[in-house]
């Protein structure tokens, strides 16, 4: 298929930025859309210009350094996927592509379609872990049981990659399915358990800190997740916000 | 040269525990006058770095990922193995221990094959006090499974995604060392070369990928969690970012490279569609429990079904080579990922293979549906149920135990693996070869450490699966924080390195030059186009099957490439800013002389063993033949200044607890 790709282009974090348009033709729908995105690097490199820069990494969905706004949707169209997963049989021949990079203030563009997401890694630093040394002195892995349940549900929030569409695609920049994924994993476990309180407060304030917004239940992050991590983690962690606001 | 394997004296159980009663100590107080460096955030790095910062010292990360969460390790899926023996079936510290040199092919070093056997169970209990959500039964407990080429249950998992699960726990633990300013991370920096002063590594230059600023940092020692190399092949599974460069230099510097040509090339991936691909995916090895391999049994079928004429279900059951039943039928399907792969590309190259490029065979479930499906049905009390019925009962089953894994499969090749077989082919996954290093993870440069895939000690020439996890972490949680202090306790009155030392400008210089000629070399060739040509020649001339004329032949296609690569490459852009045709074009080059030592290497070996097939060395029926006699040894290679010209050191492996056999799965 041939293909037109308006592809947003920005020097650096303070250039004003702009889209350019590129023609890609003779593309393979078993294509992934990164592998798209290499044939037209390859292209502009052989035409003598500055390829489009982009994170990309695992290219198999786990890395979460991927990160394109596709058609006004984070990661395209296609649901559970991240960009690298997508495919181009998801589009037609003769098709225009919106490609752009994840929007928010706490993620300054880089370059191009590449940005700074390490407000999320200062905000785990703030409190996003239990507070147990590496020495293995540890009690045996099976002294607490743990109920099948719990387990699961800590399981599920914990599969977050930290690729950032929940804030990319969220109105107001809001990093709460993020934050609130790791405080859920932490506080269905009894390990969680003794710093909780402080953590949810530590990380929220991070979270304030460093500019994301607020959440107004849209519930747009839970449909554009890869992961599939639900909204109730919100839920959970509003409970253990308001609990621990109240006891500490 | 000295290879001492510096190995402790004692029987093989007392050995780690004498060692570490034996080992210097470096007091909490002069802890804070040392600093190391610790490059790579994956399993082994994290883990290092957390616990070497929680013990005192001052680290310092380094990942070229824009966060150290995002380090390949996250993309193991199967599990990791630990001697818990939880399930009392008979697992041991000695079983675990046997099950790897084993799977090894006889290629590894005892003594640390043991102690990883025996910190195996710490880790575990150290993931869990992490808050590690294991997979659990409905008891509260924790969950086990198999995996190839064992006869326990002894894999602790989380779904598909343990990987995950691991590296973002050895992630929050070192996050909360950041936090606390005792780890200093350098995200987006790569690693460009180690600097030695009087012999010793001191310290590193790195570049900033966003600015493109050239930087010198110094520490008293370094070390290298920077993964494997199996991007030589251009595909594999690794991520697109895993690079030798850091090994690589250091092996430049002095650091001898072990075992370069073993290679593991994993049985069950996702095969090449096309020219564009840029990486391969992996199909867990816990689909083999249920999944019968195949290709049909006559040449005029497998040509129909390439050309489109014919489909896989339509063919009979006594028209399908099940190959893997055929020559091995006591482990059948299960057989170890070296063997599984061989036997593919048999089929394949005799001409049996069945998707359009003749590289592909068959995992089929269809057995297994239709199994599961009336084993249902029995317990819903249907004892004569209807063929659609036990169908649709069987793919509830399987979608319940491999949900994810097919669902992985339709996404990339919109084929539904419910109705009809998945094709699957080898693709190169792990290297077991990699830096040379001591029993304290040393290397042959004092102070230079190896950890993780980036050494070669504890896999010998094939790796078990769930071992990977395994020993990332208990390199890094268990050995390194001891032997680290054995070697710094020299160093308390060092003081700060100085990186306006001469040793630090030379290697710095020599580190912009390179990246000055590679921009201003403005030949008419991209990155890729060498990475892919590189690729070709290693698979096919040092991949699952190597012979001594094509390695020769590969040898010198190589170093053909290395010449046009400098003469022709082309990298746009400057040397400031961000530029990543410039990061692959360096580690491309690093590959092309990689390349090279593997097939010396593999060239070198006249035997067969575990991964490193040699076709001269195999018996009638195809089955790899060891030589021990000859053969029983750790190539080291030291660079002598010219890639061309290696030069082999050997280590002798000693067997003293466990007896030489042929390994046969037959």
């Amino acid at each position: 298929m041939n293909l037109t790709l308006k592809v947003w282009r920005q020097d650096g974090p303070n250039d004003k930025g702009r889209m350019e348009t590129f023609k890609v033709n003779d593309v393979s729908e078993h294509m992934s859309f990164l592998e798209m995105m290499d044939v037209l690097n390859e292209q502009i490199i052989n035409d003598g210009g500055d390829p489009i820069a982009f994170d990309h990494d695992c290219r198999e969905g786990i890395c979460g350094m991927c990160s394109m706004y596709i058609n006004g949707e984070a990661h395209g169209p296609g649901r559970g996927v991240t960009t690298c997963q997508l495919h181009m049989r998801e589009f037609n021949d003769g098709d225009t592509i919106y490609i752009e990079p994840w929007r928010a203030k706490a993620f300054p563009v880089v370059k191009d379609l590449m940005v700074d997401r390490s407000a999320f890694d200062r905000v785990i630093q703030a409190g996003g872990y239990v507070s147990v040394n590496t020495s293995g002195n540890t009690q045996d892995a099976n002294a607490i049981p743990i109920e099948k349940e719990n387990a699961d549900a800590a399981f599920d929030a914990a599969t977050c990659i930290g690729c950032g569409a929940c804030v990319a695609t969220c109105k107001n920049s809001s990093a709460m399915l993020f934050v609130s994924a790791k405080v859920s994993q932490f506080s269905l476990l009894p390990q969680g358990e003794p710093e909780a309180a402080d953590r949810v407060l530590k990380m929220v304030n991070q979270m304030d800190l460093e500019g994301f917004g607020n959440c107004t239940n849209t519930g747009a992050c839970e449909v554009e997740c890869p992961k599939g991590i639900s909204l109730e983690n919100i839920a959970r962690m509003n409970r253990e916000y308001l609990k621990a606001s109240l006891t500490k | 040269m000295d290879l001492n394997s510096q190995i402790p004296e004692g029987p093989l159980a007392e050995k780690w525990t004498k060692h570490k009663n034996d080992i210097r100590l470096v007091n909490p107080a002069n802890k804070r006058n040392i600093d190391v460096i610790v490059v790579g955030t994956g399993l082994a790095g994290s883990s290092a770095a957390a616990s070497l910062a929680e013990m005192g010292y001052n680290v310092k990360a380094f990942c070229f990922q824009d966060s150290p969460r995002r380090a390949h390790s996250i993309a193991a899926q199967g599990g990791i193995n630990a001697a818990k023996n939880y399930q009392n079936d008979g697992d041991s510290t000695f079983r675990l221990f046997y099950d790897t040199i084993k799977g090894g092919d006889y290629r590894s070093r005892e003594a640390n094959v043991y102690r990883l056997a025996e910190v195996s169970a710490n880790i575990i209990d150290q993931c869990v006090a992490q808050g590690v959500p294991f997979a659990r039964d409905y008891g509260g407990l924790l969950d086990n499974r198999s995996f190839g080429g064992v006869q326990v249950s002894r894999t602790f998992y989380a779904k598909g995604q343990t990987g995950q699960q691991l590296l973002l726990g050895a992630y929050s633990a070192l996050s909360r060392q950041i936090a606390k300013g005792r780890v200093k991370m350098y995200n987006r920096h790569e690693m460009l070369d180690v600097v030695k002063v009087d012999g010793k590594a001191r310290g590193i230059i790195a570049r900033n990928l966003t600015t493109g600023e050239i930087e010198r940092h110094g520490a008293h020692a370094v070390l290298l969690c920077t993964g494997g190399y199996g991007n030589v092949f251009f595909l594999s599974t690794n991520a697109m970012g895993s690079n030798v460069t850091a090994a690589w230099k250091a092996h430049r510097r002095g650091a001898s490279m072990a075992n370069p040509c073993f290679t593991q090339i994993h049985p069950t991936c996702i095969p090449v569609s096309g020219d564009y691909q840029s990486k391969l995916t992996l199909m867990s090895e816990s689909l083999r429990n249920d999944g019968r391999i195949w290709v049909p049994k006559k040449k005029e079928d497998a040509e129909a079904i390439r050309a489109g004429k014919l489909k896989p279900t339509q063919l009979k059951e006594e028209d399908r080579d099940y190959y893997l039943e055929r020559r091995y039928p006591a482990f059948g399907n299960l057989v170890p990922r070296d063997v599984a792969s061989r036997a593919a590309k048999e089929r394949c190259d005799a001409g049996f293979g069945v998707n359009q490029t003749g590289e592909a065979v068959y995992l089929d479930f269809s057995s297994a549906i239709m199994r599961y499906g009336r084993e249902e049905a029995n317990i819903q009390g249907d004892h004569n149920p209807s063929d659609a019925k036990v169908k649709k009962l069987g793919k509830e089953v399987v979608e319940k135990k491999y949900g994810n894994l097919f669902q992985m499969y339709e996404k990339i090749t919109a084929d539904n693996p419910y109705e009809t077989p998945m094709m699957i082919y080898p693709a190169v996954h792990y290297t077991m070869g990699g830096l040379w290093v001591d029993y304290n993870l040393m290397t042959n440069v004092p102070g230079l450490f190896a950890l993780g895939e980036a050494n070669f000690s504890d896999h010998g020439a094939n790796r078990l699966g769930a071992s990977a996890l395994m020993q990332g972490l208990a390199d890094g949680y268990f050995v390194v924080p001891y032997t680290v202090g054995g070697y710094l306790a020299d160093d308390i009155r060092t003081g700060a390195i100085d990186v306006n030392s001469s040793e630090f400008e030379a290697v710095e210089k020599e580190v912009k030059d390179r990246l000055q000629k590679l921009v201003d070399n403005n030949g008419s060739r991209s990155v890729d186009y060498f990475h892919k040509r590189l690729g070709r020649i290693m698979w096919e001339k040092c991949g699952m099957a190597r012979n001594e004329k094509g390695l020769k032949e590969a040898i010198a296609e190589i170093r053909a490439l290395r010449e046009e690569f400098w003469k022709e490459v082309r990298v746009p852009g400057k040397l400031d800013g961000l530029n990543p045709e410039l990061e692959k074009a360096g580690r491309v080059a690093d590959f092309i002389e990689l390349g090279e030592l593997m097939c010396i290497d593999a060239l070198d070996r006249n035997e067969s063993c575990g991964g490193h097939f040699r076709e001269e060395y195999q018996t009638e029926d195809g089955e790899a033949v060891r030589n021990d006699d000859d053969y029983r040894y750790v190539a080291a290679w030291e660079y002598s200044g010219n890639p061309s010209e290696p030069k082999l050191n050997k280590e002798e492996l000693e067997f003293e607890n466990v007896e030489l056999k042929t390994r046969s799965y037959k």
